[in-house]
């Protein structure tokens, strides 16, 4: 009760912060000196702690089950475990808008002290910037969504955490997805004052590139973290389902990923600066296009939050006044600089700018699947479901030239490369590369054109990500390792779709069912009662033709509070494949359905997209 | 700006966004993807909450009439809220209200009915949830409209308000 009061204080106190903050750091401006005021620092200090404390008063309410706070009451329950209390501070709404605000206020302080080189007047405007888009999260949490509302009489019991939210990879995956979605807030407001100020050049690049890598690297694991829950949480055997709320975090992260090369050229040779802005521009504002589309309720999926439509139109007045600001800035201030230099067919520029054009199709297919259905209802209020094929028709046929121009064009020098197309090694490389493909495909029932072309070329990019490592070229070490990683991904996705197997059966206790290559037993069930579920393990011996027989568990869970039932799947993992086992209730009766899939190279998937990661991240650790 | 045919036309389109988007905000409904919807209503037995005699639920439904069949709990906040509702309704003559009270402690439950008015015509007991759990429910409260052949209509998740009030009324004309 006292905590809440406190928590919702600090944040109104912390609102105040921010308020003062923009005529101290405004007057401060006109001030001829290089050095940033004392009060500015002082002002983001106070604010950064003050929202703390409300972010930190918002835990304590959880732990302590204060059921008088109504986001408590909604999203928490007496017999959860602790650890679930606390991660169910951010699982909801109220909780993690109040998070990406901590996250905001950390930035600009963070962007605040590390800095100190650049020009004072950029980082001022970049400041202010900055802090108009914190009062707009300031605003939008103390109107809409309040995670401080009391409640009276206080309920004796919450109403629980929506029990797939109760596991540990979803206690973590939003935060590190915030940090990614919120990093990208520092690069739009860095590239409105870099404008304003006329310097978008390769010294700003420099600095840009850094909050680029970091952005990139959270999003990329925050969508990673993803994947895996919904693995192995949703049960449905698969990592990725084009769902909107996915697809959302892809655009900003395609959106990054150009980015991160584009700012390369305008850090080299002073080239695409405006494409940079542009792309700047736009990964924040996919990541609030994204913020929108899953608040408002406008988008049904699992990740949807309370429908509430006066935060939907309070975030879509607030992303549109940013994109209206980022315009009027980019179009009246923005003063192309005309540089003059040769540019060459063959040169480390033109693969860059094809890998541009290339992240830019693939971003616009996923931005028409994902909006176009929110089009259509409108206009003609009919409801379609952009699913898979759509995706796979649309992205294969253009995966192919990606992949081909992806194992030349990082070995291009800048400026120009004398090109030798026919090296014997490469023709021998890619020779080998059909050879093994059609060893792989032999077997399989997928032999069609696009699908062997698709794996000859994942192959040979693989094959020439590997070589690089072994020969001088162009490429930097980082760079060599967050390639490879991106070919083993693309590689161990592809063949994870051809040859993953399922067999789905209705099965009783002590029954057994023959598929093509094997038996599969249902030995027994159990049924535990745990703190705040009753959990039913059903345990099933399977038997393929070659290999050793294998037990698996699968559970399902019927969770008291909130009243829902989950299953849990048993998943073998080796490096090789996942043996994937999932049961269901059938309703009436003893049967179970169960589904039973292999599915090959799942943990290469994982650890390739690690893998990119760990590429950005040694960017951090070779400075000159 | 010597070209402004761009940026007046990104200008259009954003617009053209930003309306839509609005637009789409109002058409936003708690769709639920159920599969027990357009289905017949599984049959339970439970006991009766004030004579704790074995109440089928097949015979229950077996009037000609619509049925609302609502899951509720004195515990439940938002099950406080919907009441009023319900009591509006329970004055229609076209729907039997029936209540099933989850997971709850009998004597607050009887105390919840004698505050708040009891809107149901009858009251079932799901004392440990199956029922519930049967039913395809996903918590309290959760209401269920069901017509003379047994066939789930629409379902609420959560509490009633005046706009699904008109809903079911619609339904059930």
């Amino acid at each position: 009760m006292f905590i809440s009061q406190l928590g919702f204080y600090s944040l109104i106190i912390g609102l105040i912060f921010s308020i003062i903050f923009l005529p101290v750091a405004y007057r401060d401006l006109f001030v001829n000196n290089n050095l940033i005021s004392s009060n500015v620092f002082s002002i983001l200090f106070f604010k950064l702690f003050f929202v703390l404390v409300s972010f930190i008063c918002l835990i304590i309410s959880f732990v302590n089950s204060d059921f008088s706070n109504e986001t408590v009451y909604n999203n928490s329950h007496t017999t959860k475990p602790l650890f679930y209390k606390i991660s169910g501070t951010w699982g909801n709404h109220e909780g993690s808008l109040l998070l990406c605000l901590l996250i905001l206020v950390f930035f600009i302080f963070i962007f605040l002290i590390t800095s100190r080189k650049e020009q004072k007047k950029y980082r001022i405007i970049t400041l202010l910037f900055q802090e108009i888009i914190i009062i707009g999260f300031f605003l939008f949490l103390l109107i809409t969504s309040n995670p401080f509302n009391h409640l009276f009489p206080s309920p004796k019991e919450g109403l629980g955490l929506n029990p797939i939210l109760q596991d540990p990879i979803l206690a973590i995956h939003p935060p590190i997805l915030y940090l990614g979605y919120i990093g990208s807030s520092i690069i739009l407001s860095s590239s409105i004052a870099a404008i304003i100020q006329n310097q978008v050049n390769n010294q700003w690049a420099k600095n840009l590139k850094i909050w680029v890598i970091i952005s990139w690297i959270f999003l990329t694991i925050g969508i990673v973290l993803g994947s895996i829950w919904a693995y192995y949480e949703l049960g449905w055997g698969g990592f990725w389902f084009w769902d909107p709320v996915e697809n959302i975090s892809l655009m900003p992260w395609l959106c990054l990923t150009a980015l991160v090369h584009s700012v390369i050229v305008l850090e080299k040779r002073s080239l695409f600066a405006t494409w940079t802005l542009v792309l700047s521009i736009s990964s924040f504002t996919f990541s609030m296009c994204g913020t929108f589309l899953v608040r408002s309720g406008i988008l049904n999926s699992v990740h949807t939050f309370a429908n509430d439509p006066s935060r939907g139109i309070f975030i879509l007045f607030f992303l549109f006044f940013l994109i209206f600001i980022s315009l009027i800035v980019f179009f009246f201030f923005y003063k192309e600089k005309k540089i003059k230099q040769k540019n060459f067919l063959f040169s480390k520029e033109t693969s860059i700018l094809i890998n541009n054009w290339f992240m830019m199709y693939f971003l616009s297919v996923v931005l028409i699947g994902t909006v176009y259905p929110i089009f259509l209802e409108v206009i003609t209020n009919e409801k379609i479901s952009v699913g898979a094929p759509f995706y796979s028709k649309l992205f294969i046929p253009f995966l192919i030239p990606f992949l081909f121009l992806m194992s030349i064009g990082p070995k291009m020098a800048w400026i120009r490369q004398n090109v030798k197309l026919f090296n014997i090694k490469i023709i021998l490389l890619f020779l080998l590369s059909i050879f093994l493909s059609y060893l792989i495909l032999f077997k399989t029932e997928q032999r069609t054109l696009f699908v062997s072309v698709l794996v000859i070329f994942s192959i040979y990019l693989f094959f020439t990500t590997i070589r690089d490592f072994f020969i001088k070229n162009q490429i930097n070490f980082s760079q060599k390792i967050s390639h490879f990683g991106f070919s083993l991904l693309i590689l161990s996705i592809i063949m994870n779709g051809i040859f993953s197997r399922e067999v789905i059966t209705n099965i009783e206790v002590g029954e057994k069912h023959e598929f093509n290559n094997g038996t599969i037993y249902f030995k027994n069930i159990n049924t535990f009662k745990k703190k705040n579920y009753t959990s039913i393990v059903g345990i099933f011996k399977i038997k393929e033709n070659d290999n050793e027989e294998i037990y698996l568990e699968p559970e399902l869970r019927i969770f008291n509070q909130p009243l829902i039932v989950t299953s849990e799947a048993d998943i073998k993992t080796n490096f090789i494949a996942d043996k994937f086992l999932v049961m269901n209730l059938v309703k009436g009766n003893d049967y179970y359905n169960i589904k039973y899939q292999t599915k090959p190279f799942m943990i290469w998937i994982w650890l390739s997209a690690i893998l990119m990661c760990v590429g950005a991240l040694i960017n951090f650790f070779k400075r000159k | 700006m010597k070209n402004k045919a761009l940026p007046i036309s990104i200008i259009i389109f954003l617009v053209f966004c930003f309306v839509i988007f609005l637009k789409g905000l109002n058409n936003t409904n708690n769709y639920i993807p159920d599969e027990t919807l357009g289905k017949k209503i599984s049959s339970f037995t439970a006991i009766n909450f004030f004579n704790e005699k074995e109440t089928k639920s097949d015979e229950l439904f077996a009037g000609k009439n619509f049925y609302l069949l609502n899951i509720w709990a004195s515990w439940c906040l938002p099950c406080r809220n919907e009441h009023k509702i319900l009591m509006k309704l329970s004055q229609n003559n076209s729907i039997k209200i029936i209540g099933l009270n989850y997971k709850d402690n009998l004597d607050n439950a009887k105390e919840f009915i004698n505050d708040l008015g009891n809107p149901y015509f009858e009251i079932l007991r799901d004392e440990n949830g199956t029922i519930s759990i049967d039913l395809g429910a996903y918590g309290v409260p959760e209401t269920f409209v069901i017509d003379n052949n047994k066939i789930i209509l629409k379902k609420f998740v959560g509490p009633l308000n005046n706009q699904s009030l008109e809903e079911i009324k619609k339904l059930i004309k």
